[in-house]
């Protein structure tokens, strides 16, 4: 199995399904052009190497192993987008196909390199989609220039499972790794008791985008959308 | 002592006693108390309701105790002691600045950990405190007990516990405050020690801040400096700029040694002394099942029964207002024209008489049986739901939808208050975070139906047309909400802020609270409504019988009958109620009692002159507050706006119901 459409399916699956809910069979096939019936036999396949789960009634979700390939492909595809936005002054509407093709190839130490050029972008200028965060075991983008500039081979590589907590299902948990956002929202969502390591628990997810429901240090809190994605933790794991 | 003797000494005395006069400020988390405990010490009716964010405006009060006179001082509710918000700067600004003879720290005992946290930063301050460990009764059934003298050893400030609703210790509060500003505290506050690298960095610009004169203690300025907080930096870098630039190196040093931003590492020590007193203190033993609370939260935040409780509850409100107004109305009418014949034995039915009845008695008897039956009803439900939590459930439920005006989910707080009244709806749109939100909301605000207006859409439209109409208007009006809202949104566009909302336990409404409330309410309704209304009546009388009515009628009837189709009288009533918008139709039935009242009206009339009610002008409490709050230019624009589109609305509905009737 070539390693390009692996990475195209699960990079598929991760991006229909954004609130980790189920796909299926039917939307993966429309988005990748595919037959529904190759598309079933692939995910079998993958379901057997361990990225997804998939049961043919309800659909697919990712396994950790899937997320994590899935979100640097993402971040690869979404940093790409920019830098062909921004630096080589490619039209945003071609911007998608182009690095479509690039994601592929690109190295983790020149993804690296490029998050450092564009000075850790958050969105995309296509869709305004967000950037995934990079997988360094960093928690602030100064932070990540400073220790470039020290070497970065001391820092490890974070072997969490780290999504937004917009991605969280109702009675999942985690703890904060870190949040996104300029110093004032950061201040608040600290001042709430969202600071790094603290573990929070969605309690309910409203339906249509709405906001989340969190508990967190024996109190209930309700954080948009907007916000909670750019809360980031690490999920604790069978909850 | 001889000192009774000595009448110098005497002198002395009194003259103490005259500057006997001392400065307390209740301050805390939103939503703990403070509010009503203002309210039990002054007698006064700060707005008291289950939802963060209500004290918008600082409130005094006074109070004698003890031969003092108390200032006391309610502030709004905040989490921290940063610049995140307007009124977190008040606040702090107000403690360090107005310096409080002592701060009580109003704590909900049932979220310690959070409300700790805010205390640490309060005694950071260095002021004298003492703690109101307030909803003791909520903690107890949540099955949280806190060991209050352990608490107060570890802080070592003063912590009373209170039930304020019931008012128990709120007595013994004031008491211990006073003590300790008479004798001072008894010992030292405890102090937040950082990490040693922090504490390093803390105690080298204490050391540079010597020279420097500042209103907050220099170990805050420190701590905020390092915090990077923009109002401290502002102002130490106005006379000491090179403090500012090593606060920032040394803040950078943190970074590096902790990997996250230095306000980060402060803010999670912080919360992590207040998570330590917090678990030392409390003995947690939650109930095995979940409580009543528990279950009535996940039903009606479900994304299935959650929406259909908000509609069906909304229903059942409108419902039971209207069936119980229709009733009271009814039977009030009938007692008070009963008054008639017995009237005009006393008075003839000459000049005389018939100027006290039409001007005086008609005008109040319009007001209590078209107003009473339907505000009282209404004014205890909105209570109820307020105090009960609801409506922090909606905030939660209709976020994604206010998004659509480019407002959050809290903005419909405000909206469900001006169902109440406009006026403080406008002044509660201050929960929302940016200037252009607030006049956002405060637009969509005007356009809801308040009390008086519900009176004319029951009253008229529910009454003779039947419920169903009624009910039409309403969700014809929250149409025009939403669009306007929408179109508002487009004039003014931006990025609209997200929720961040603390999501508090449903509580069972204190009874007493919600009566007192609607009975001040209803008071002031009594008191400023009626003699408006009897007045009113009068000079429409005297204006009749003097025949300058009709001028101003004709005046007026281009819009009023040729446009509106509706009786050239409207055209007076209509102006009357920018008053109070109900006064339209109190005055219209007075007009029209000799004529065959209100049922004089035709259907299409009455939905006409309604929906012209429903939206034509906020009325003048409003467009004031709206004045106050934004400026001339805005509230003149709203109200223009909404004269023009009333009118407007009005014709073209007249024109669409002749032609389907
Ligand atoms: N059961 C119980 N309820 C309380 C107690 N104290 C306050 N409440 C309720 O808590 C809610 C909030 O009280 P407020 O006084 O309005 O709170 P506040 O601190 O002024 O809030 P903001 O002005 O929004 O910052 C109301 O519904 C009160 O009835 C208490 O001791 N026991
Ligand atoms: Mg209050």
């Amino acid at each position: 199995m070539p390693r390009k459409s692996i990475e195209d399916y699960l990079k598929t699956v991760y991006e229909l399904s954004q609130n980790g809910a189920t796909v299926s069979t039917t939307d993966i096939s429309r988005a990748l052009k595919v037959a529904p019936a190759s598309v079933t036999e692939m995910l079998k396949k993958l379901a057997d190497k361990g990225y997804i789960e998939y049961s043919p009634y309800h659909g697919t979700t990712l396994t950790g192993n899937g997320r994590r390939i899935a979100e640097k492909m993402a971040r690869k595809h979404r940093l790409l987008e920019r830098f062909l936005h921004d630096v080589l002054k490619i039209d945003s509407q071609k911007v998608h196909k182009e690095a479509c093709e690039m994601e592929h190839s690109l190295s983790d130490d020149a993804e690296e390199s490029l998050c450092r050029l564009l000075k850790h972008p958050e969105q995309c200028p296509d869709d305004g989609k967000e950037i995934p965060p990079c997988d360094l075991m960093i928690s602030s983008c100064e932070e990540c220039m400073q220790l470039h500039s020290q070497g970065l081979e001391e820092v490890g590589k974070h072997n969490q499972n780290l999504v937004a907590a917009t991605h969280l299902k109702e009675g999942q948990c985690g703890k904060i790794s870190f949040i996104r956002g300029g110093h004032n929202m950061l201040q608040r969502l600290l001042d709430m008791g969202l600071t790094p390591g603290t573990k929070i628990c969605v309690e309910r997810v409203a339906p249509l985008g709405g906001p989340v429901e969190l508990s967190v240090r024996n109190s209930k809190l309700v954080l948009g959308k907007g916000v909670a994605s750019k809360v980031f933790v690490d999920v604790e794991k069978n909850s | 002592m001889s000192c009774h003797s000595c009448p110098y000494l005497n002198k002395n005395e009194i003259n103490q006693k005259i500057s006997k006069r001392i400065k307390i400020a209740l301050a805390g988390n939103a939503n703990v108390g403070k509010s009503v405990i203002f309210n039990h010490l002054t007698g006064l009716h700060q707005h008291i309701g289950n939802w963060p964010g209500k004290t918008v405006e600082r409130a005094e009060g006074t109070l004698h105790f003890k031969g003092y006179t108390i200032d006391i001082v309610d502030l709004p509710g905040i989490y921290s002691l940063s610049t995140y918000s307007l009124e977190e700067l008040v606040s702090r600004k107000y403690i360090a600045v107005e310096r409080p003879d002592i701060v009580i720290n109003v704590v909900d005992a049932s979220v310690l950990e959070r409300n700790l946290f805010f205390t640490l930063q309060l005694m950071e301050l260095e002021t004298p405190i003492i703690i109101a460990l307030n909803q003791m009764d909520i903690a107890k059934s949540k099955g949280i007990q806190v060991d209050v003298s352990k608490l107060e050893e570890l802080l070592g400030i003063p912590v009373v516990p209170t039930v304020a609703v019931k008012g128990l210790g709120i007595v013994k509060l004031l008491k211990k405050a006073i003590e300790i500003i008479e004798k001072g505290p008894r010992e030292k506050p405890a102090e937040v020690r950082y990490g040693e690298e922090i504490e390093e960095k803390i105690s080298l610009l204490t050391e540079a801040l010597k020279e420097v004169q500042v209103v907050y203690p220099r170990r805050y300025v420190a701590i905020k400096l390092l915090e990077e907080d923009e109002e401290i930096e502002r102002d130490i870098g106005r006379i000491a700029p090179q403090i500012v630039s090593t606060a920032k190196k040394l803040a950078g040093e943190i970074e590096r040694l902790h990997g996250h931003g230095c306000s980060t590492v402060i803010t999670s020590e912080r919360y992590e002394a207040a998570g330590c007193i917090a678990r030392a203190v409390q003995k947690l033993v939650p109930p095995i099942r979940p409580t009543m609370g528990e279950r009535l939260h996940n039903f009606t935040t479900h994304k299935i029964t959650g929406y259909l409780t908000l509609v069906s509850s909304l229903l059942l409100v409108f419902y039971s207002i209207f069936t119980f107004g229709d009733y009271a109305s009814g039977l009030l009418s009938t007692l008070f024209y009963g008054l008639e014949p017995l009237f005009t034995s006393a008075f003839g039915t000459g000049m005389a008489g018939s100027i006290v009845w039409g001007g005086i008695m008609e005008g109040f008897i319009a007001g209590v049986t078209i107003v009473l039956p339907y505000i009282i009803p209404f004014y205890i439900i909105l209570y109820f739901l307020e105090n009960s939590g609801y409506l922090s459930r909606i905030a939660f439920l209709m976020d994604n939808v206010m998004h659509k005006m480019g407002l959050h989910g809290k903005a419909f707080i405000p909206i469900m208050l001006g169902f109440g009244c406009n006026v403080p709806a406008c002044l509660g749109c201050r929960i929302m975070e940016t200037q252009r939100e607030r006049l956002l909301a405060a637009f969509v605000t005007t356009l809801v139906p308040c009390a008086a207006t519900t009176v004319i859409i029951l009253g008229l439209v529910g009454k003779f047309l039947g419920i169903q109409w009624a009910l039409a208007l309403y969700i014809f009006n929250l149409l025009v909400i939403f669009v306007l809202g929408r179109l508002a949104f487009k004039v003014v566009p931006g990025e609209s802020t997200a929720l961040i909302m603390e999501m508090h336990d449903y509580k069972w409404p204190h009874l007493k609270t919600i009566f007192k409330q609607t009975w001040f309410r209803v008071a002031e309704f009594i008191k400023i409504a009626f003699p408006l209304i009897i007045v009113g009546s009068l000079v429409l009388k005297l204006a009749e019988v003097s025949g300058v009515l009709e001028s101003i009628a004709a005046v007026l009837s281009p819009v009023t009958v040729a446009w509106l189709g509706l009786p050239a009288i409207t055209g007076i009533t209509l102006i009357f109620g920018v008053l109070r918008k109900e006064l339209s139709l109190v005055m219209l039935a007075a007009l029209l009692a000799s004529t065959g009242g209100l049922a004089s009206l035709t259907d299409v009339q009455m939905v006409v002159f309604t929906l012209v009610a429903m939206f034509y002008i906020p009325c003048i409490a409003t467009i004031a507050a709206l004045w106050r709050e934004f400026g001339w230019k805005k509230a003149l624009f709203i109200t223009v706006f909404e004269i023009v589109f009333a009118i407007s609305l009005g014709g073209v509905a007249l024109r669409l119901l002749t032609l389907v009737t």
